[in-house]
């Protein structure tokens, strides 16, 4: 990959600012709430999760369950070849009943929307939750299904070549989002 | 090929020729399938097979190998037909090729066959072209339930030692029983050399083929000897139906030196795990006691399988071959 010039999107600070807005709109969209259902796509997606989990429960001292979500059995293109299929690695768990609970999927960059679709249908064979959301940190268009976010960090401009990149403490020491666009 | 973590085979025929990697990607595949299973109020299925159509060709007497193959394909959506020898054309004189080409003709994705011939299903794969998965082929293999039972050992071993990367190296696993007609004997022998776990076999003289120890096993006709520090005590079906040929004097003096019980036990460690492949002659191989005490793992190795045979359907069915074999 030649992906030069590369522009820094979110800095550490400012991606905990948009985590921040991040919570507090979950948090406004879910007053009387018990709990907050927090759903994070693996692998980015998770620490998000536990990080807004964090900050909503002192915001608003709402309690939130968080899961992981794998997505990869239901992806739609695992006949084309071009995927490999998953060895190894997390599992979808979570510890709670999504049925008649409002659920709020985060992950970290929404691009054509087809993981998103994959986990709206692997939470439905679960069961039928009163509600499904999505947060996520960064929206950067070229959409193939039409899915949007509820809750969004920031939206950005980018074509297909060019390379999202979200770093998070968790998984690779560091917090920042880096945009590398083809030449 | 080689690329790690990245699975490449079309067909599935025996350990034998499996690499160690390959082999652990099949068991480290299984568990997101155990989880689809263990959904509580859900759908226990998942669409990776969707709209695919999976062949059973039983050319052999098979209840809970069939099932499990079956239950694997149907929880992953694929569509299923079973053809038993009793109702095929075998009876009327047609050939496994052309029992297979009149198969695939309804355009089928992935054949199962099980066959009292060894190397019938690697015969198949010469000549058509459906993902082939052996299920047992006359005394040469069945590897899915050497996998399945691999698994069965490193997820308890991984849970008795606190461990989740625990692997089966230096294990020490004790196959007891009729090992000359045992295919399943086999291709455990093989899965667990390459997994690093050692395997003592035990069983009369007569049930033991010459030449095993070339596999890399020991050998001993004493129980007492196998059972000294086994963490595994895996005790095989005696086939009855074979009796007839008397390989050994009689079934009470078999009882009386082999089985699994609670006093032949006494010279295992304490946290041993019992295993048997199925189906149990209650009290001639095993005891029935110790079958359903809380180290049996039996009913835990059918529930494995189904997932394990998902993870393998999945993986040939689903991964990119490499262009036309090389």
């Amino acid at each position: 990959m030649t992906d030069t010039p590369s522009s820094t999107i979110m800095s550490a600070q400012e991606l905990a600012a948009a985590l921040d807005s991040l919570a507090q709109a979950i948090s406004d969209a879910h007053t009387g709430a018990d709990t907050i259902y927090l759903l994070g796509i693996l692998s980015r997606g998770r620490p998000l999760a536990d990080r807004l989990a964090e900050r909503i429960t002192s915001l608003s001292g709402t309690e939130c369950k968080v899961g992981s979500l794998a997505t990869t059995l239901y992806r739609d293109d695992m006949r084309t070849g071009n995927v490999a299929p998953k060895i190894g690695g997390d599992n979808t768990h979570f510890d709670f009943d999504v049925n008649g609970n409002s659920i709020v999927i985060v992950d970290d960059v929404l691009n054509s929307g087809r993981t998103i679709r994959a986990a709206l249908d692997e939470i439905m064979d679960y069961g039928r939750p009163a509600r499904v959301q999505l947060a996520c940190l960064i929206d950067r268009g070229l959409r193939e299904v039409p899915i949007q976010a509820d809750y969004l960090g920031k939206s950005i401009q980018t074509k297909s070549a060019d390379h999202v990149r979200v770093k998070l403490n968790e998984l690779d020491g560091e917090d920042s989002v880096t945009l590398n666009v083809a030449e | 090929m080689a690329n790690e973590n990245v699975w490449t085979r079309k067909h599935l025929i025996g350990i034998e020729e499996l690499s160690r990697e390959e082999v652990e990607m099949v068991l480290d595949t299984a568990p997101q399938f155990l989880a689809v299973q263990d959904r509580e109020s859900g759908i226990k299925k998942v669409p990776l097979l969707q709209g695919r159509l999976i062949a059973n060709l039983f050319m052999e007497p098979s209840t809970r190998t069939r099932i499990s193959f079956e239950l694997a394909a149907k929880r992953l959506s694929a569509d299923t037909l079973t053809f038993s020898a009793s109702s095929s054309s075998t009876k009327k004189g047609e050939t496994l090729h052309d029992t297979l080409a009149n198969i695939e003709a309804m355009k089928t994705d992935l054949v199962v066959i099980r066959s009292s011939f060894a190397g019938a299903p690697a015969l198949l794969t010469e000549r058509h072209t459906s993902n082939i998965i052996n299920a047992g082929d006359g005394y040469h293999e069945h590897p899915t339930q050497a996998l399945l039972d691999t698994f069965t050992m490193r997820q308890h071993i991984r849970k008795l030692r606190e461990d989740d990367s625990a692997s089966l190296d230096g294990i020490r696993v004790a196959l007891i029983g009729d090992i000359s007609h045992s295919r399943v004997a086999r291709s455990n022998i093989w899965a667990l050399k390459k997994l690093g776990a050692s395997v003592i076999l035990c069983a009369p003289e007569t049930l033991i083929p010459m030449d095993i120890q070339k596999m890399g096993v020991e050998v001993t006709s004493n129980l007492k000897e196998a059972m000294t520090d086994a963490d595994v005590v895996y005790a095989l079906r005696i086939q009855m139906e074979r009796q007839a040929s008397s390989l050994f004097p009689s079934l009470r003096e078999y009882i009386r030196l082999f089985r699994v019980d609670n006093e032949s036990l006494k010279h295992a460690p304490d946290n041993a795990l019992i295993m048997h492949p199925g189906p149990i002659n209650r009290d001639i191989e095993l005891a029935s006691d110790v079958a359903d005490c809380n180290r049996s793992l039996v009913l835990e190795q059918v529930s494995n399988g189904v997932a394990i045979r998902m993870a393998v359907m999945h993986l040939l069915a689903n991964s990119a071959q490499p262009t036309d074999q090389e």
